[in-house]
């Protein structure tokens, strides 16, 4: 406290800032203003009624404007939703990573629902989040740029490439695994932004292995990628099987009746169809990849 | 193997055109892939055949005028930029 002081002492005759509260500030408004009212300190600037008017018509205008675009972006995009999966914490994204890499010890993969809603991935490993795609995509492209810098193959524009060329694989793995759900007519309740969560999962997988490449050289890198691409594969596979597809059997109620029938169909559908149609298609784009 | 955003448009483009020429009588009718030759019964699991069908006759409804408006677009753009 004491120093604080002395050192305002020491610095006062030469200011760091101009002080325009006060005195000083007045006499300059008065000197621009001849014709305005005598002793007009530059606070009453906010209290002159007009200017009062016009910040209030403005505001209220603002907050008009901002409701409209909500509104509008809210039609198109549902950010509501979106904000559910973006609700994670730093202990559910490392056990989710763990996962991810090491899926075959977890044993139970049910979504844990909070009336009739799932709830938020802070407090379930096994909901879908976003932020993990989205973090793995951005890092993969900059570990992709390292990568191709090791080897001075690197340019700015090779960077942007490669962004656009994960976003299209990215989409191309979407409207495939769409198009796959369509036709084998599983009647899940997965929406579209689950299964952009789903393909994101993999950038994990991917960055492991480059930068396994990168530290142990061509047979890491082969060795690590197939590791990767074994466990996303059983991590989807257990997934699917367990949680979204047999939920909505159960739903149906044809569950209670002929349970292994059931369970055997949906399985055989599951692994036979769907099964050797997606994890294949999913793991192309790992071995097209750098 | 770089995809641009582009080359993702011109594909969509391509393969959608490529569904919609199928035609009915002339084609899918002599290959048995007709619209009446899908609904096999009246269960509640369709097959994958059905689902296929039903989704060529459906884009072939569905993306008749804007696949003619896109076409037309695809066309006067190449003319004028190459």
């Amino acid at each position: 406290m004491r120093m604080r002081n002395t050192s305002a002492d020491s610095t006062d005759p030469s200011p760091l800032f101009e002080d325009t509260s006060g005195g000083q500030g007045a006499t300059s408004y008065n000197r621009g203003h001849e014709k305005g009212p005598g002793g007009y300190p530059a606070q009453t600037l906010l209290s002159d009624p007009m200017s009062n008017l016009a910040m209030a018509y403005g505001s209220s205008l603002a907050s008009q404007g901002k409701e409209m675009v909500d509104k509008n972006l809210d039609r198109f995009i549902p950010i509501s939703r979106l904000k559910y999966y973006f609700a994670v914490d730093t202990i559910y994204v490392g056990k989710k990573l763990g996962l991810l890499v090491f899926p075959y010890m977890h044993e139970n993969w049910e979504v844990s629902y909070q009336q009739d809603t799932p709830v938020a991935p802070r407090f379930d490993i096994n909901a879908p989040d976003l932020y993990i795609p989205v973090m793995g995509f951005i890092t993969y492209i900059l570990v992709a740029g390292l990568a191709l810098g090791t080897q001075n193959r690197f340019t700015p524009e090779s960077l942007g490439m490669q962004a656009s060329s994960a976003l299209v694989w990215l989409i191309i793995e979407v409207l495939a695994t769409l198009l796959s759900l369509y036709l084998v007519t599983v009647n899940t309740d997965l929406t579209t932004i689950d299964l952009v969560a789903f393909s994101g999962y993999k950038y994990v997988g991917m960055i492991v292995g480059v930068v396994a490449g990168l530290l142990f050289g061509r047979m890491g890198y082969y060795l690590t990628l197939l590791w990767c691409c074994v466990s996303i594969f059983v991590f989807m596979v257990s997934r699917w099987e367990h949680t979204h597809i047999l939920r909505h059997a159960r739903v149906k109620g044809t569950l209670t009746r002929n349970k292994n029938k059931v369970c055997f169909k949906f399985h055989k559908k599951l692994t036979y169809k769907q099964g050797r149609l997606f994890p294949p298609i999913k793991l192309l784009p790992d071995c097209f990849r750098v | 193997m770089a995809f641009t955003l582009y080359s993702l448009i011109q594909t969509a483009i391509l393969c959608t055109n490529a569904i919609a020429v199928l035609h009915e009588e002339r084609f899918l009718s002599k290959i048995g892939w007709g619209a009446d030759q899908g609904i096999g019964g009246f269960g509640d699991e369709p097959g994958i055949k059905a689902q296929l069908l039903n989704l060529i006759r459906s884009v072939r409804t569905v993306m008749r005028v804007p696949l003619i408006i896109v076409n037309s677009a695809c066309i006067v753009l190449l003319l004028l930029f190459g």
